[in-house]
């Protein structure tokens, strides 16, 4: 005999009464575990989606205005490239993509187009100062999400118009944009001459309806070169994550950068926040829920029991057992019921999510080990939590009430 | 309870007798250490029991006191085997010392082969019987019994006031409350309470 064969024996003796407080807590855990393993996923895919729309910062300078998102860097105000250095080597959580732009309105075949210069990846690879702070091989965060098994994978000069940045680019290559590409009848490896130095086209851009469709881009110093302009840009395009965002991203750039202005793309920035936020409200209206209910049924139902136990309570008072033992009894039952709920719940929830998610969320969802701890954790304190008050009452029973009932 | 003022002696059999609601059951509680008396103190072996700690007056329970119910008062979902380990456990025993103990006490009851069998599967005397080997387990020196042949028939409440009669002549207090006067007579002195106030019954005269 030990403090679990009465707890167990009990349990087995009076199962059928135990099953509905088992019930309320298992499915409110289920639900909890569905609900944040499905928004887990549900957030992946919502970052996956906003990174697709490429930077949502800008650096800009100061007198700058933002009037369209895709042609920011089309102005005449400049800044120092320095400050990309700057960036680079600041340390700051959360710049994902770095990509600054210069540029400037250009004939080419007696058409006018845009010719932009961009900073390829390469280029800071091989910047020793810019090596240590790693901007483009630190793990992918929230808005780089890694490429989901089976996707297709965009050939790698096209990710410029998604990602904002591409790994190489030779000072003699040049991307095309779709529009000039048709009006200059332009193909991929032919050469051209820009202000009379000539480039060859690596890929012609696929289209994407915006200002970019009328661009030629080219290595940025190419471009500072060929305009005679020095080591300036006209904008940096920031990937940030979204969660630093909404921590302050914004301020410790503007701090970073005191000369320029530091500006989000709000929408874009906005949505993630709103989506991550309504998720995690759902889920706090449901853990509120399952709280209540769980809990409420929990008490009701140890209420009941210490009742109905009244007069084996005073027994085992009558036979020596203290008061804190007797407490025991009621805890250690809760707590068999937290962990087999928050267990089963884990259980059932994660199948219930992989099958749903699909459905719900468009979606595909994977158990998540980690929400194990979480449901037996929640499960487990909402039921002690839920015990504790009727515990102490048998401990404090009336030994004349229950010895004396015949 | 009016002002009663009590001493028995070890190795004494009392019996108190009374109406029903005179506060028999009332006084056993208090003496047993499970009532707190709203004046007024409870010695055993010169140890106050309420100037104690609740869990030392369970201790002094554990170790001193074993109670006899009318009802019994098993644990319905532990076997006959089970709710003689109880004492045991609460006393510290270790499982294979309990079921030892256990089993020698049922086999002395005469509940040898009804080892495993839950109180629902037991006549009420032979419920009784495992209630009294219970009531052993742990050796007490006092012995409080309410009404412990309440609920038997003539021959089984005889036997229950034989195996009390045993434990008496072996050195154990026996205190045992009853409103029958035949069963009470076994006791070597009775007290009546009447009006919350013990008197003593010369134990010739009564019937």
């Amino acid at each position: 005999m030990k403090l679990h064969t009465l707890v167990f024996r009990e349990i087995f003796e009076r199962k059928s009464q135990l099953l509905t407080s088992f019930l309320a807590i298992l499915l409110g855990i289920t639900v909890i575990v569905s609900i944040k393993n499905i928004s887990f996923y549900s957030e992946k895919a919502v970052a996956r989606e906003l990174d697709a729309l490429g930077a949502n910062i800008l650096v800009l300078p100061k007198s700058a205005t933002l009037q369209n998102y895709y042609s920011a860097d089309m102005q005449d105000e400049e800044l120092p490239e320095e400050y990309v250095t700057i960036l680079a080597t600041s340390g700051l959580e959360g710049l994902d993509n770095i990509s600054p732009k210069l540029s400037a309105a250009v004939s080419v075949r007696g058409t006018t187009c845009t010719l932009t210069g961009i900073l390829p990846k390469q280029e800071f690879q091989s910047k020793a100062a810019w090596e240590g702070a790693g901007i483009f091989s630190r793990p992918a965060g929230c808005g780089v999400v890694a490429q989901m098994p089976g996707a297709d994978n965009t050939p790698a000069r096209e990710t410029l118009v998604r990602k904002r940045v591409i790994d190489t680019l030779q000072p003699d290559e040049a991307l095309v944009g779709s529009e000039v590409a048709a009006s200059l009848s332009l193909k991929e490896n032919e050469s051209f001459d820009i202000l009379g130095r000539p480039f060859r086209v690596t890929a012609l851009l696929p289209q994407t309806g915006t200002v970019d469709d009328s661009r030629i881009f080219a290595h940025l110093h190419s471009v500072q070169e060929l305009l005679g302009k020095g080591p300036v840009i006209n904008a940096v395009e920031i990937v940030g994550c979204c969660q630093e965002i909404s921590r302050g991203l914004v301020a410790k750039l503007n701090q970073a950068l005191p000369d320029a202005k530091v500006v989000t793309v709000a929408q874009v920035v906005d949505t993630q926040i709103k989506t991550n936020s309504m998720m995690a409200g759902l889920s706090l209206v449901f853990l509120s829920i399952i709280v209540l209910v769980g809990g409420a049924s929990i008490a009701n139902y140890m209420y009941a029991n210490v009742y109905e136990r009244r007069r084996e309570i005073g027994t085992l008072l009558a036979l020596g057992a203290s008061p804190s033992l007797v407490v025991m009894m009621f805890l250690f039952k809760a707590l068999l019921l937290g962990i087999v709920g928050g267990i089963g719940g884990f259980l059932l929830g994660t199948v219930l999510a992989a099958a749903l998610g699909p459905r719900i969320a468009n979606v595909p969802v994977f158990p998540m080990p980690m929400l194990l701890l979480w449901a037996v954790l929640i499960s487990a304190a909402i039921s002690l939590v839920a015990s504790l008050l009727p515990a102490r009452n048998a401990s404090r029973l009336d030994p004349c009430a229950t010895l004396q009932e015949g | 309870m009016d002002n009663v003022t009590l001493t028995v002696g070890s190795g004494e059999f009392v019996s108190v007798v009374g109406p029903s609601g005179s506060g028999k059951s009332t006084l056993l509680l208090v003496l047993g250490g499970m009532l707190t008396p709203e004046s007024g103190e409870v010695e055993i072996g010169g140890e106050s029991l309420y100037a104690m700690s609740p869990s030392n007056r369970a201790r002094v329970r554990r170790e001193k006191v074993g109670f006899v119910f009318q009802t019994f008062n098993l644990v319905p979902y532990l076997t006959a085997l089970a709710n003689v380990q109880v004492p045991l456990y609460l006393r510290g025993k270790e499982p294979a010392e309990q079921i030892a103990r256990a089993t020698e006490l049922l086999e002395q009851v005469g509940l040898g082969d009804r080892l495993d069998h839950k109180p629902s599967e037991l006549s009420v005397g032979q419920q009784q019987r495992v209630a009294l080997a219970r009531m052993m387990a742990n050796d007490p020196q006092i012995i409080l019994a309410d009404e412990p042949t309440g609920n038997l028939d003539p021959a089984t409440g005889d036997q229950i006031l034989g195996f009390l009669e045993t434990l008496n002549r072996a050195g154990k207090l026996v205190l045992m409350v009853t409103h029958d006067m035949r069963a009470a007579s076994r006791a070597g002195r009775i007290l009546k309470l009447k009006d919350g106030r013990v008197e003593e019954l010369n134990v010739a005269d009564d019937s």
